[in-house]
């Protein structure tokens, strides 16, 4: 049965690699701004954001740039500037 | 809210992929089991031997869904279907027949109103006069509206969600999960590449839908009733113009006049028949 082994797929980070290499624009957060609602975190599609002691920390390395963060902030904490 | 990551960072969704937003809903269940027939979602999950989705996975064929789900359910609690409206035209049979034998699952369709991982095709739910690349004057042909087609199969739960309430719709997941029999919950998942506006508008788009009474949150669970934002919509004053949800998106590009009337007709019509089901399935 080892060969059935071969079907299964385990769970893993980075299936597609760094998708942080994908972007175009990069979420800049401003935690004076911040008001601590979530919805970033709730509606990030890639689950890239956390929210660690009352701060929002956003992993880079698969940061897609979709700008969703963005956009869905009420306090305009988080914003989009271009990659160099 | 309680919601754990459970597709993980680094899978291969584009920006702003609306199943990769609903899928977090499925965090809130004990042990689930996911069954995904082809679609974009298969992509997502990864490719062996890595899976990025945090959960057993189960692939499978399109029309087999249902019954594998069914299979699954003596064996294990919580089965959920996670589909695409393609999987759900091509596999009715099996889903149909699945909701009258009331199997004890959970089946999603997340609506992207196209067969987008195959490059955009019509789909039985895709939105009226909408573009795709097999209706490229528009879509001519009816849109069904399957959320009521499965609460006509007489199941304990049918509701419709969207990604742009993500309270709304794990409230109802959670719901679901505590009912034993065949649940079916409508998502509308707007895409962004596949209905042409920035990836960063996804919630937005999906709001507008929303605000617009296009698309209307509702839930039957013995009483049929509106949900969460929608209920304040039913007042058509209270709504955005339509316009406004159509305007946002490349594939409404070169609707005439008459075309928009057309659809808010439509609108119209579902809503009417909604007031009916809301006034006369109620145990209160
Ligand atoms: C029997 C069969 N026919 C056709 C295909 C090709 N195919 C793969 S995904 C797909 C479209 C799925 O569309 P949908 O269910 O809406 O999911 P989405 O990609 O939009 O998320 C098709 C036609 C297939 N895999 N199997
Ligand atoms: S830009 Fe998109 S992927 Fe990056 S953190 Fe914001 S929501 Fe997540
Ligand atoms: S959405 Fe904005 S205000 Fe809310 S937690 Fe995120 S950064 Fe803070
Ligand atoms: S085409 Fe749409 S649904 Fe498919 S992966 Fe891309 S964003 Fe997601
Ligand atoms: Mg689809």
């Amino acid at each position: 049965m080892e060969w059935l082994k071969t079907l299964i797929s385990r769970p893993s980070k980075g299936v597609s690699g760094k998708t942080g290499y994908w972007r175009t624009f990069k979420p800049i957060y401003d935690r004076d701004k911040c008001v601590l609602c979530y919805e970033c975190y709730v509606y990030c599609p890639e689950n890239c954001v956390e929210i660690v002691e009352k701060v929002v920390k956003i992993d880079y390395d698969f940061c897609k740039g979709c700008g969703i963060c963005s956009e869905v902030c009420p306090a305009n904490a988080i914003e989009m500037v271009k990659e160099d | 809210m309680d919601l754990r990551c459970v597709l993980l960072p680094g899978n291969p969704s584009c920006q702003g992929c609306p199943h990769a937003i609903g899928l977090k809903a499925l965090s809130v269940l004990e042990n689930p089991i996911v069954v995904v027939p082809a679609g974009c979602t298969t992509i997502i999950a990864g490719f062996n031997p890595k899976q990025s989705i945090d959960l057993p996975v189960v692939h499978v064929p399109f029309a087999s869904a249902p019954a594998v789900a069914c299979g699954l359910s003596k064996a294990y609690d919580n089965v959920v279907v996670w589909m695409g409206d393609g999987a759900t035209d091509i596999g009715f049979s099996t889903l149909s027949g699945s909701a009258i034998r009331n199997d004890n699952i959970l089946v999603v369709v997340s609506d992207n109103e196209a067969y987008m991982n195959t490059g955009i095709q019509m789909s039985g739910t895709t939105f009226w006069k909408a573009k795709t690349t097999t209706t490229p004057a528009g879509k001519r042909e009816e849109k069904k509206d399957l959320a009521l087609i499965m609460l006509m199969h007489r199941i304990p739960y049918v509701a419709t969600a969207s990604v742009g309430y993500m309270r709304d719709f794990v409230r109802k997941v959670k719901k679901a999960s505590k009912i034993k029999g065949f649940k079916f919950i409508h998502l509308h998942s707007p895409c962004p590449p596949g209905w042409r506006f920035d990836s960063s508008k996804t919630v937005e788009v999906a709001r507008m839908a929303v605000k617009s009474g296009a698309w209307i949150l509702w839930e039957y669970d013995g009483s049929f009733r509106i949900t969460g934002m929608s209920r304040m919509f039913r007042d058509k004053s209270k709504r955005i113009p339509l316009t406004e949800y159509l305007r946002v998106q490349g594939r409404f590009k070169g609707l005439t006049e008459e075309d928009v009337r057309t659809i808010e007709e439509r609108i119209d019509e579902v809503w009417k028949l909604l007031d009916v089901l809301e006034n006369t399935i109620n145990k209160a």
